[in-house]
């Protein structure tokens, strides 16, 4: 994916931003759900583009996984949430700091170096890590993909942790559902 | 605003729509649905953040390397920054234990109490 043209980048972008808003807006949760969905797949698309298509197969999978989870917590559960909308004043403050808070970020953003010449690519002076990475990987670790080779050589214990982090949230979740030793309500175990 | 500033700011648009159903929303879904979409904004914002103009992939195949068998400066120059990459990857399947963390809950919860308002889960006493 050499060619990314800014009107391909902004399409999807803007895809994203409207799904965003009709999950956060609908009210049947279905269909919020499946909203969301369409939100992590365009961002996998994003991610192609980007030439990072590690990310995009790896967002594509945990993105039905995802999906799964919320439509298995949706679908028949009755859901009595009253459409009470919030109030006008707090709608209004949040748009209000949220757009000051957008302001400041836009300022930031021009301040910063732009889209689409990342900071490795100016310092040849003074290499950076993802310089020495990408010169480096091929004869260190014999990885041809180099985003393999940091996840799995270079940074390694960062992976460990990942792993950690998986089998503590499963484990976690295992605890929250079981069912065994948990005193039913009508007293019959 | 310049145009090298669209793409960040887009993305922290998507940010801001998350951080907005977790502030203003009462229903657990909508609550979890927020923190996903922040998630997926601040990843898409760091690999933005390492793109380059006509960059490619950073996968080196058997024409970027030269004849000592190192890779050549032609590859390093043309591909996007793969340390962002790596680190989002880690990123992305976190974020799938935090949401089956989160699902697991709010299915006891609504076990508990028939209902993903959180306005009517006040009983803190299990």
């Amino acid at each position: 994916m050499s060619d990314l043209t800014p009107v391909v980048l902004y399409a999807l972008l803007g895809f994203m931003i409207l799904g965003s808003i009709v999950a956060v807006e609908i009210a049947d949760l279905l269909s919020a759900v499946i909203a969301m969905g369409a939100v992590g797949f365009g961002l996998s698309l994003v991610y192609l583009f980007l030439g990072a298509p590690d990310l995009a197969l790896t967002q594509v999978v945990v993105e039905i996984l995802i999906l799964v989870f919320l439509i298995r917590l949706v679908v028949q559960r009755k859901d009595t949430t009253e459409q009470h909308p919030p109030g006008a004043l707090l709608v209004g403050g949040i748009m209000l700091v949220m757009g000051v808070v957008l302001t400041i970020m836009v300022m930031a953003f021009s301040d910063m170096h732009p889209f689409g010449s990342p900071l490795f690519s100016r310092t040849a002076a003074a290499p950076t890590i993802a310089f020495d990475y990408l010169r480096e990987a091929v004869a260190q670790t014999g990885a041809t993909n180099i985003v393999t080779a940091i996840l799995l050589d270079f940074r390694a214990y960062d992976t460990l942790g990942e792993a950690t982090v998986i089998f503590a949230s499963i484990v976690g979740a295992y605890a929250v559902l079981r069912r065994v030793g948990r005193i039913s309500k009508g007293g019959t175990e | 605003m310049s145009s090298g500033a669209i793409p960040f700011a887009l993305s922290m648009v998507v940010l801001l729509i998350g951080l907005y159903a977790i502030i203003a929303k009462a229903n657990v879904v909508k609550i979890i649905i927020g923190i996903l979409i922040t998630d997926y904004a601040v990843n898409l914002f760091l690999v933005l953040l390492g793109y380059r103009h006509g960059g490619r992939a950073p996968i080196v195949t058997k024409a970027d390397l030269d004849t000592s068998g190192g890779v050549s400066m032609g590859f390093v120059n043309t591909s996007v920054d793969p340390v962002p990459q790596a680190l989002i990857l880690t990123s992305i399947v976190i974020g799938l234990a935090v949401a089956a963390m989160m699902v697991a809950l709010a299915l006891r919860l609504h076990d508990k109490y028939g209902t993903f308002d959180i306005t009517r889960i006040r009983r803190l006493k299990g």
